[in-house]
C-alpha cells in the first residue's frame, strides 16, 4: 500500500453505473516522511476521508476488496486514514 | 517476492473493517546487497516482522492470502522473515 495525502475531489456525472455514488478523490503518494513524489491518481474512498488527510492507498485489483468495492471497475482505494507514523530513525 | 527491511509502523484508527487486527508496516525495498531499491512502502504483516528486521515481502492480491478467508484489502504483504540470504 502507498501512503497519500489527498488534495482535492472527482465530480463526474457520466460514469460506469458501478461507481455511482462513490467519492472520488485526487490524492497525490508521499513518502513516510510526507514528501510527494510528483504523480497523482485518482481513488475511490471507503472511509469518508477529506482532503488534506493522509491516507491508506490500496492499489490494482485489491482496491475491489475494500468495502462496498466488489465488482466495480477501480484499480485505487482510500482503505485507512493515517493517525501516525513511526519511523526507525 | 521481494528483499526489504521494516522502517516503520502506521497506525490508522479509521479503516476498512477487514484491516482491523491486521499491523501495517513501512517497508524499504533492498537490493541483494542492501542497497535502497525504490519508494518506501506499507506492508501488511502476516509473520509478527518489527521494526528493523529484514524480510520478504509479496505485492498484489497475494498479499491478501496469509489472512485466508478473511479478504483485507491490501496490496503488499510481508510473508516472511529472512534470517539471511547468501549470493554466490
Amino acid at each position: 500500500m502507498l501512503l497519500a495525502k489527498i488534495v482535492g475531489t472527482v465530480v463526474a456525472t457520466r460514469k460506469d453505473p458501478r461507481l455511482v455514488s462513490s467519492k472520488l478523490l485526487v490524492v497525490r503518494p508521499v513518502d513516510p516522511r510526507g514528501k510527494g513524489d510528483g504523480h497523482y491518481l485518482v481513488a475511490v474512498d471507503t472511509v469518508d476521508a477529506g482532503v488534506g488527510e493522509t491516507v491508506l492507498l490500496v492499489s490494482g485489483s485489491s482496491a475491489r476488496m475494500a468495502s462496498g468495492l466488489k465488482d466495480c471497475p477501480v484499480d485505487a482505494a482510500i482503505v485507512g486514514i493515517i493517525d501516525t507514523i513511526e519511523m526507525a530513525d | 517476492m521481494q528483499l526489504a527491511r521494516v522502517i516503520g509502523d502506521v497506525v490508522a484508527t479509521r479503516k476498512d473493517e477487514k484491516l482491523i487486527g491486521i499491523k501495517l508496516l513501512v517497508v524499504q525495498p533492498l537490493t541483494p546487497d542492501r542497497r535502497e531499491a525504490g519508494q518506501p512502502l506499507v506492508a501488511a504483516d502476516a509473520v509478527g516482522a518489527g521494526v528493523g528486521e529484514e524480510v520478504f515481502f509479496v505485492r498484489g492480491k497475494e498479499a491478501s492470502f496469509p489472512f485466508h478467508p478473511g479478504e483485507p484489502p491490501v496490496d503488499a504483504g510481508i510473508v516472511g522473515i529472512v534470517d539471511r540470504w547468501d549470493l554466490g
